[in-house]
């Protein structure tokens, strides 16, 4: 990329709260191009608004750089950027009419210009713009959001989506480098939304500045954008154009995030062979055999054929009918595939499907299991995530067993005192359970995190100190449901750190 | 019917204990007689006598430079104050509530012993300055308490667009946040204005010996004289002016809202 075509670049920016552990933005790089359409697309507290935040400098970042044409802008006060935002509730100034809300920038602003003195010699000045210019750019800005003759208009008594129209005309008009906009169509109703999302990119063609824009809603990001940045947990996930986002997700994060997807738990059986569904397909991703993978497949990449065609045959449980296409489930065992088709199938009917091997995303997993630190109480338990699990320490010294006192002893004689140790403790996801009993485990938490691999979820559960257990579970759950967390006491993998002669007695 | 009888009995009833007396001291400032009851034919004599009782006047006058300077006092700094809690931290603005909170709720007569006793601590002489501080410490509270909800109801974004749209902080607070809070600061004001005008605890501990306001100028005539007739004069007209300001106050809401109505009728 041509440096000259960057106009903005984020350079390993963090941003951590003073009353919170986590940071809310972490190792965020990234570089815009001048005139693009650019969508963070997340969750709610993803960080995608604090990032929108210190772009406009109403935040200052823990560290990193915020380049605007190459310089450091990062600890700039926003009065100072030439950037300006439009608001998710508008923030117009109620005391004032449409004109002066429009003019409130204008009228602060100085620009360069070249007068004469007595003596003939031209100087430099910085003036503030003349009535009758301030006149005719709030003019043209409401010609630009559709608002003609609205000038003395009471903000008040605007509609919803007239208030919109003024919060962006009173943002353009200071013709900024760049347009930020948070959520900016959010409080508006669907029909309103859909309106809004071609005027905005009707306008931003013909602004030709850069508009950087935040939303949660995938369909917006999708219709608006020339490059959208899918972000989690505060950090960025996936940076592409929608085709590539929707078509090449990178993980099982953004698949599900961006439009529907059908996702499975699948090993690599051999070259270009995954194994999910029971099944043997064929794809195009290299991995090493036998790695765990993460399989990504769309509805609609999914053909229904005779059972003796498809890879694998399932049935037909449900069918909804979606207007254009035909949306299945269909039971593959115990997984469930969903299926938009255009053509019409009974229910209950067995069916063969198939998958074009390009159209099978694979995945790396990126948790396979629990991993915690943590250390042996003196009664043998081991304490981790600020609560104290059962676990079976003779697995720490082959052959051992504890004795009377508590102390573990090794087949030869020796005595073990482990209070204290240091461990590593490993367990699978499928070994945690979880319940809404919250006597019953060990530690609560909440559910953060839900995504369906087709016969299981994958739930993340955080607890209070910020500690995250990875849990699959057959059952439904509920997103910010409480729940309490147990580990088979047999399945917790422990490992001393350093060597076990430490604790000889 | 008997029990719609009743309940309008007994709102006249206590709307009859609340305006009678008044009434009364309204009917006989208009006759001379010193004793209230006593009707001795019609004059304005009292009147008279008010506006030409040095003393008395002077204790009016007093009482209306206190209030004034003390409100105004209060509503810089109440303000302020509201301001800088909005702004400031959960922890900082929980603090500074509960701690404004205080005043309120607190017996008055605490409020003046404990600063008469930090003015002779200080020794400092007693004056209008010492009076000023005890009128400001007893209404300040009120101003942040009216002018926080008129913070809380604004967007709390406004100020983040002036600043984006090229604002200094300070120009934002005058031309942004100030006229939103502005009907919040105007009845602090006049909250602090009226509690300071009829106090009297603070007044009487914090004053100058020689400085009377009305309530201290009563109650010393009246621990030797009775109640000099003047005062139903001067009473009536206290109260005719309270009457004019709040139907004055009550007439431009209902136009305000008539105006609005109308506005929204007559757009789109």
């Amino acid at each position: 990329m041509d440096r000259d075509d960057i106009i903005i670049e984020l350079i390993d920016v963090n941003k951590k709260f003073d009353d919170g552990d986590s940071f809310a933005v972490e190792n965020f790089n990234l570089s815009v191009k001048r005139g693009q359409f650019v969508t963070f697309l997340g969750p709610s507290g993803c960080g995608k608004t604090t990032t929108l935040r210190m772009i406009a400098g109403f935040e200052i970042p823990t560290s990193g750089k915020i380049l605007l044409n190459g310089e450091d802008i990062a600890q700039l006060p926003p009065y100072k950027r030439p950037v300006n935002t439009v608001f998710q509730r508008y923030a117009l100034f109620p005391h004032l009419d449409v004109y002066d809300n429009i003019a409130f920038g204008l009228k602060l602003k100085k620009v360069k210009k070249v007068v004469k003195d007595k003596k003939g010699n031209e100087k430099v000045k910085y003036v503030h713009l003349s009535q009758k210019e301030i006149d005719e750019k709030v003019v043209r800005a409401l010609k630009i959001v559709d608002l003609e003759q609205f000038e003395s208009r009471n903000v008040t008594t605007l509609s919803g989506g007239q208030q919109q129209r003024v919060a962006i005309a009173r943002a353009i008009v200071n013709e900024p480098e760049i347009l930020l906009l948070d959520e900016p169509l959010g409080a508006l109703d669907l029909k309103m939304r859909k309106e809004m999302q071609l005027e905005l990119k009707e306008m931003h063609k013909k602004l030709g500045i850069t508009f950087i824009y935040v939303t949660h809603d995938q369909e917006e990001a999708l219709t608006m954008s020339d490059m959208i940045v899918v972000m989690k947990d505060g950090m960025i996930q996936q940076v592409g154009t929608p085709t590539d986002i929707y078509n090449e997700p990178k993980n099982a994060f953004v698949a599900d995030f961006i439009g529907e997807s059908n996702i499975y738990v699948g090993t690599i059986y051999d070259k270009l062979k995954v194994r999910f569904l029971g099944k043997v397909w064929d794809c195009v991703d290299e991995y090493p055999i036998h790695e765990k993978v993460d399989v990504v497949v769309r509805p609609e990449d999914i053909k229904i054929c005779n059972p003796k065609d498809g890879v694998a045959v399932g049935k037909i449980t449900n069918c909804i009918f979606k207007g254009i296409h035909y949306e299945y489930t269909i039971m593959v065992g115990k997984n469930e595939v969903i299926v938009q088709s255009t053509k019409m199938y009974d229910t209950d009917k067995e069916v063969g499907i198939k998958i074009e091997p390009d159209l099978i995303h694979i995945m790396k997993r990126e948790i396979s299991s629990n991993a915690f630190e943590g250390y042996i109480n003196k009664n043998n338990q081991v304490v981790f995530a600020e609560a104290s699990w059962d676990c079976d320490v003779t697995t720490l010294l082959k052959g051992s067993t504890i004795d009377d006192e508590g102390y573990l002893a090794s087949s030869d004689g020796k005595k073990y005192d482990l209070t204290d140790a240091d461990v590593s403790v490993e367990f699978d996801m499928g070994d945690v359970d979880i319940s809404d009993n919250l006597e019953e485990g060990n530690i609560t938490g909440k559910i953060i995190e839900m995504v369906y691999k087709g016969d299981h979820y994958q739930v993340i559960v955080r607890t209070e100190d910020e500690d995250d257990f990875v849990v699959d579970t057959e059952w439904t759950w509920n997103i910010n449901d409480i729940v309490s967390v147990k580990v088979n006491p047999s399945k917790l993998k422990l490992k001393l750190k350093g060597d076990i002669t430490k604790y000889e007695i | 019917m008997v029990r719609k009888i009743f309940a309008q009995c007994y709102i006249y009833l206590i709307l009859i204990i609340m305006y009678l007396p008044i009434l009364l001291l309204a009917v006989f400032s208009f006759t001379v007689s010193d004793q209230v009851g006593v009707w001795t034919g019609f004059s304005f004599q009292l009147y008279v006598d008010l506006f030409r009782n040095k003393a008395l006047m002077t204790a009016v006058g007093n009482t209306f430079l206190i209030a004034f300077v003390s409100a105004i006092v209060s509503t810089i700094l109440g303000t302020l104050g509201a301001i800088g809690s909005y702004y400031s931290s959960k922890r900082a603005k929980k603090m500074i509530e509960t701690m404004t909170q205080i005043p309120v709720v607190n017996a008055e007569i605490v409020i003046a012993l404990s600063l008469a006793v930090l003015v002779v601590a200080l020794s400092w002489k007693f004056s209008f300055f010492t009076l000023l501080i005890g009128h400001v410490v007893l209404t300040v509270a009120f101003v942040y308490l009216n002018v926080k909800p008129k913070l809380m109801q604004m967007d709390p974004f406004t100020y983040e667009a002036a600043l984006d749209l090229g604002a200094k902080p300070r120009y934002a607070l005058y031309k942004v946040i100030l006229p939103e809070i502005l009907p919040g600061i105007f009845s602090g004001f006049m909250l602090s204005f009226t509690l300071s005008l009829d106090d009297f605890v603070i007044t009487q501990y914090l004053k100058e010996p020689s400085f009377e306001t009305i309530s201290t100028y009563i109650q010393k005539i009246i621990s030797k004289h009775p109640i000099p007739p003047e005062v139903r004069a001067l009473s009536t007209i206290i109260f005719a002016l309270v009457l004019l300001v709040v139907i004055g106050n009550t007439l431009y809401n209902n136009h305000k809202a008539k105006m609005i109505v109308k506005k929204r009728n007559g757009g789109i």
